[in-house]
């Protein structure tokens, strides 16, 4: 087993005692993010790319320096790349808005996926609507994998642009973003992903993963709410129009019109999430230290677990992937006669965080046959301790509700 | 290493009085379930961020419920909620069920402790089963799921 048992003392809400199960939601954060984010506001805190003074040149150093951090993380040659968003949200609605609603013809068709979560799903309908475009699905086969021979033939001509997620908040299953790239470039289309628990839990390399554009969210890899990144080759960030204006973003202004400044300012428009750029630089900075692999290998260790010690729970069924293989730290999972807020009530009891509900993917839902699950959810601080917990607060569960 | 098999678990006092048996039996085998033939008032609730739903139709004869049915799905809160409703709202009047959604509420917004008017051995006790529901107190974000039928209930009656 990964032991990284000795990060959980940089955690200090773990010291609660709480069995936090809920990393994809929101992740904990460690000491040094939240040290550097109160140094920085004590010390050299002022707005950006505005002053002359020396302060505000110091908060621009720091917050063009988190662009260049991030843009290393991810393995962006370019930092001009990487637009800072409000999260993975916002991100995947400048793509929806600034890109879809500038390129999409009526009959453009644009391929999604049935588990998405709802903000790579929703977007895409508002913009299908206002452009006439055609919104397609790709299904999932049994084993709960997106089924990449449907995705094949739904790849056709007229495919514009692909919105996949890179890794399932339900499900934990992990596309194969690169096959899915090559096939969608070979009909012309952009790649969209999704990489909210993906960039968090497993990394990505933008050099190799072949998409057109990238977004995640800082608050669920350690940093703070506020701030999220839209990575975007350049090429397809330059067909891509402002979603917002506003302050910064402009080049020069009139009365009547405006013209834009350089990417990625111009898809900064207000004063940007500063103090939380900070924030995630030290996140970063924190993950790198311990390795994104060796952390994807922890989670890995930890699905594994779980799925051995919830098959023998009476009632569960677990929603997912078979197997650890391409999966990320996710274990969805329903007990017979038991709904899941009954479980999450019950877990709470015995200081177990997880979460209950549709998880934002109604539409997968359905297709599990479900209208509710409670999720488990595994990251760098969570043990196997953690896994005990949840196994014994699933079997009270089981007792209270009389499930065989 | 996982927790030994079979071993009894204590069910702690707070949840015990959450799932109480009676709530448990509504939950598993809810009443006056299904669809009216000839509904004269419907509303269906949705709480939107736990996906707990209640439909309810309603018979209304001279300002009297005649007939209550409910269909939906969600958590044994909600769903045992509705089904307790639908015991006491039948032959009532619209006023009378207005006082029974307003005690219902002021049960639910109760501070810590047992209200001793509000036991459901009292001969008279108004709420009947209902008031089995007083241990969702102890769980503010389930207030929502218990009350989610009484304010369909509401909305309904309103739209006639």
């Amino acid at each position: 087993m990964t032991d990284l048992a000795h990060l959980r003392a940089d955690f200090p809400i773990l010291d609660s005692g709480v069995h936090f199960l809920d990393s994809s939601a929101s992740s904990q954060k460690p000491a040094p993010v939240l040290e550097a984010m109160d140094r920085f506001a004590r010390t050299s805190y002022a707005n950006v790319h505005r002053g002359a003074y020396r302060l505000s040149l110091a908060a621009t150093d720091a917050y063009e320096a988190a662009r260049r951090r991030v843009a290393d993380f991810i393995g962006a040659a370019n930092p001009s790349e990487v637009v800072f968003t409000r999260g993975t949200t916002t991100s995947l609605n400048m793509v929806a808005f600034g890109w879809g609603i500038e390129n999409l013809l009526p009959g453009d068709r644009i391929l999604t996926t049935v588990m998405e979560h709802h903000a790579n799903l929703v977007p895409w309908q508002m913009v299908a609507k206002r452009t006439g475009a055609v919104l397609d699905h790709v299904p999932l086969t049994d084993d709960c994998r997106l089924d990449m021979r449907v995705l094949g033939e739904k790849m056709v001509p007229g495919v514009r642009i692909v919105a996949v997620s890179g890794m399932s908040n339900v499900l934990g299953t992990i596309p194969d973003v690169p096959a899915i790239s090559s096939l969608a470039h070979a009909v012309g289309a952009r790649v969209v992903v999704d990489a909210a628990q993906l960039v968090p839990h497993a990394g990505v390399d933008v050099s190799t993963l072949g998409s057109d554009f990238v977004a995640f969210s800082s608050h669920k890899m350690l940093g703070p709410t506020g701030i999220g990144v839209l990575w975007g080759r350049m090429e397809a960030l330059e067909e891509m129009e402002p979603f917002e204006g506003g302050g910064e973003m402009i080049s020069d202004v009139t009365l009547h019109d405006a013209t834009w400044a350089p990417i990625p300012h111009r898809f900064e428009a207000g004063t940007p999430p500063i103090i939380e750029a900070v924030g995630l630089h030290a996140a970063i900075d924190y993950l790198d230290s311990v390795g994104m692999d060796k952390i994807y290998a922890h989670d890995q260790e930890l699905t594994a677990v779980a799925l051995e010690r919830l098959s023998d729970v009476p009632g569960l069924v677990l929603h997912g992937p078979a197997g650890i293989e391409a999966r990320g730290g996710v274990v969805s999972m329903t007990m017979e006669g038991t709904h899941a807020h009954d479980l999450a009530t019950i877990l709470d009891e015995g200081d177990v965080a997880v979460r209950s509900g549709h998880h934002c993917a109604k539409p997968l839902m359905r297709e599990l046959g479900v209208t509710a699950t409670a999720r488990a959810s595994f990251y760098l601080y969570n043990t196997e301790d953690d896994i005990d917990a949840l196994v014994a607060g699933l079997r009270r569960a089981g007792e209270i509700f009389g499930v065989r | 290493m996982a927790a030994p098999h079979g071993t009894v678990t204590v069910v702690t006092m707070a949840l015990e009085d959450l799932y109480r048996e009676v709530i448990l039996d509504h939950y598993r085998n809810p009443r006056n379930r299904g669809h009216l033939e000839h509904a004269d008032a419907t509303a269906q609730g949705v709480n939107p961020l736990c996906g707990d739903e209640v439909t309810i139709e309603l018979e209304l004869s001279d300002g009297v419920v005649t007939g209550v049915a409910v269909e939906g799905q969600g958590c044994s809160i909600s769903q045992a909620s509705a089904s307790m409703m639908t015991e006491v709202v039948k032959g009532k009047t619209r006023a009378q069920i207005g006082d029974l959604v307003a005690k219902f509420r002021g049960m639910m917004s109760l501070e810590d402790g047992v209200d001793p008017e509000l036991d459901p051995e009292r001969p008279g006790s108004v709420l009947g089963d209902l008031e089995a529901l007083q241990g969702v107190r102890q769980y503010p974000v389930r207030i929502k799921c218990a009350s989610l039928p009484w304010n369909t209930l509401m909305e309904a009656l309103s739209s006639t």
